[in-house]
């Protein structure tokens, strides 16, 4: 079910200065929560933020009723979200849009870069409980933008690239050698940046792989009221943010 | 106890708060947050003859306190909605009221007429003010004449409560108003989204797909609140005013200005339970200020 509720902020986790994990505290907790659920957050005390913004659940904790955001300050939204005082009020319409599927049977591959690696705890952890082995494919310019790299370990393995070769393997997280050779996975998990998804979604097809992506849509409600988050699919547009974010990369068109 | 019914023409609302068409989807929603039969009506998403994909994303920009639309009157037509989704709404206890759209005065009866044999559907509102698609909408709505065929061929077709959507991108919307009530109208509800535009000035590109899009938010509302009382003042139909309505002081002003009943639309993305929190405001504002009926704020501006 779908609640709007208010929490306060209990702490941070500061990766660098413009990445950083928000933990919020609330007197309850709604725990059915999926990987690739978001939140709308409404941002306090930041004039000129007029609409709520999604952010995916990075995790939650049922017994303290804890739910934590990575989060890439891009814009006076997610900068300010890095700016708050312990304690202070933060509403939420929590949890929204539907999750990925973790496969049963078989391996996973998981490709992430910029903000898009927040849902994949959760998957991660999953995936984990279905005993798949998961490989975890993170990209970023630099090694400064790589980040949860450990947290990842605890549920497989997991491969770097940046652009400047700095950490992993220098190149784009399509340039990565796990594309070379034996390819054998039975899906493929990806969010990030548009272009990015899109190349791994022809790896996938050329493949046979089934691929999952998550979009990132700009959004006006999140609840499915005001379609103006839609994306074009094979079957015509579709509302991200309640018949995604998570879309099988054949239904995009990809 | 404050008696909150108010009457829009024959049609009577148990509160004066209603969901703006557009912003509320069709109800359900919004299930999770509050107990739907609360409102005094839903006016439903746009409908038309046809099946409508809608515009391109992106197709929304935040603006300063308000926002940019583009959606384009997205929707499955009027057919799905009254074999499909109405079935599944219709056991709610409030109005739920169609928002009908055309791009030619043709399609209007249609889907007109197809509501009118809707049992359970007492009124509908003819969009005559939609500035996010290219062939009609608006244009019926910023023209006198066009205004009043339209209306006046709707209301051939529609025997319940027929409410005429005002568009505000007009030089002088009393007489508009005063068109519609001349050609049958039972109410006018106003107003429609400001025409407006929005630039990335990095990559130099539009925000919006369209380039133009529809304003709402309390950005426009001193101007909408300053168009229901010239209405007011122009007709003696009931009028429904709305046009960034955020809380129950906004709307007990669009009341005092002389609105007989009030929609809240992106207000309801910020908070979704804000519906609820207006009916409860207005309540207690009338109880504490010596209103026995909701009805007797209307107009009731000291000027
Ligand atoms: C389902 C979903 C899940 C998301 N999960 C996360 C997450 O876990 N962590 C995270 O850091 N971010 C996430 N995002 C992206 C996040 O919502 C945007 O970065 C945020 O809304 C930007 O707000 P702002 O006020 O900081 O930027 P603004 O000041 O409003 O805008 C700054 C710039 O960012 C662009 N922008 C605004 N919104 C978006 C958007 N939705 N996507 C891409 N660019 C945008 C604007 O066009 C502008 O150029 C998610 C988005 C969606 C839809
Ligand atoms: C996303 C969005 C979609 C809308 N769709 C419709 C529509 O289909 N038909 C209509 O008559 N008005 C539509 N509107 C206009 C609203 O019903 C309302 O007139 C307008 O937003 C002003 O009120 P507000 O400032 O409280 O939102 C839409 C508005 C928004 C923001
Ligand atoms: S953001 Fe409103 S429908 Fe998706």
């Amino acid at each position: 079910m779908k609640h709007i509720q208010d929490f306060k902020v209990k702490g941070y986790r500061r990766l660098n200065p413009e990445n950083y994990i928000l933990t919020l505290q609330g007197e309850s907790l709604e725990t059915a929560i999926y990987p690739g659920n978001f939140a709308e957050i409404a941002v306090p005390g930041a004039p000129g933020i007029f609409l709520r913004r999604p952010i995916s659940i990075l995790d939650f904790n049922p017994v303290q009723n804890t739910i934590g955001f990575y989060i890439k300050a891009i814009g006076k939204g997610t900068r300010q979200l890095g700016r708050l005082a312990e304690g202070e009020t933060v509403n939420l319409v929590y949890p929204l849009g539907n999750s990925f599927s973790a496969i049963e049977n078989g391996k996973a591959l998981i490709v992430g870069g910029g903000s898009g690696i927040a849902p994949f705890i959760q998957l991660g952890r999953a995936l984990q409980h279905n005993n798949i082995q998961t490989t975890f494919l993170i990209g970023g310019r630099t090694k400064n933008d790589v980040f949860l790299t450990d947290e990842f370990r605890e549920s497989g393995e997991v491969l770097v690239t940046t652009e400047d070769g700095s950490l992993g393997e220098k190149g784009m997280v399509t340039d990565h050698s796990v594309f070379k050779g034996e390819f054998n996975f039975d899906k493929i998990y990806t969010c990030g940046p548009d272009p990015m998804m899109k190349a791994i979604a022809s790896i996938a097809t050329e493949n046979n792989i089934d691929c999952e992506a998550s979009l990132e849509n700009m959004m006006a409600c999140g609840i499915g009221a005001c379609l103006c988050c839609v994306t074009p699919t094979v079957n015509g547009n579709k509302v991200v943010c309640t018949e995604g974010p998570v879309f099988n990369t054949k239904v995009l068109g990809w | 106890m404050v008696d909150l019914k108010v009457q829009m023409g024959p049609l009577q609302l148990k509160n004066p708060v209603c969901t703006a068409s557009g912003t509320f989807g069709f109800g359900s929603e919004f299930e999770d947050f509050f107990d739907l039969n609360r409102l005094g009506g839903i006016f439903v998403k746009g409908l038309t003859l046809k099946h409508r994909e809608g515009n391109d994303y992106p197709r929304m920009a935040e603006t300063a306190s308000g926002m940019l639309n583009a959606v384009g009157l997205q929707n499955k037509g009027v057919d799905y909605f009254i074999n499909s989704i109405y079935p599944e709404i219709r056991h709610y206890n409030t109005e739920i009221i169609p928002n009908v759209n055309g791009s030619t005065v043709e399609d209007y009866i249609a889907v007109t007429e197809k509501l009118n044999e809707v049992e359970g559907i007492n009124a509908i509102e003819l969009n005559i003010s939609c500035p996010n698609v290219k062939e009609g909408g608006m244009a019926f709505g910023v023209s006198c004449p066009s205004a009043i065929a339209v209306t006046e061929a709707v209301r051939k077709a529609y025997d319940k409560t027929l409410i005429v959507k005002l568009s505000p991108n007009v030089t002088d919307i009393t007489e508009i108003a005063k068109g519609v009530e001349g050609a049958g109208a039972d109410a006018v509800s106003l107003v429609n989204t400001f025409l407006g535009m929005a630039i990335d000035a990095q990559s130099r590109k539009p925000l919006l797909s369209t380039i133009t899009g529809g304003l709402s938010g309390p950005a426009i509302k001193p101007i909408a609140l300053r168009m229901v009382w010239q209405v007011y003042q122009a007709v003696k139909i009931p009028i429904s005013g709305m046009g960034g309505i955020m809380n129950a002081t906004d709307a007990i002003e669009f009341m005092l200005a002389g609105a007989t009943s009030i929609q809240v639309g992106t207000a309801n993305f910020i908070d979704p339970q804000v519906s609820v929190k207006i009916i409860e405001g207005i309540e207690d504002y009338c109880e504490n200020n010596g209103f026995n009926k909701a009805s007797n704020l209307v107009g009731a501006i000291q000027a």
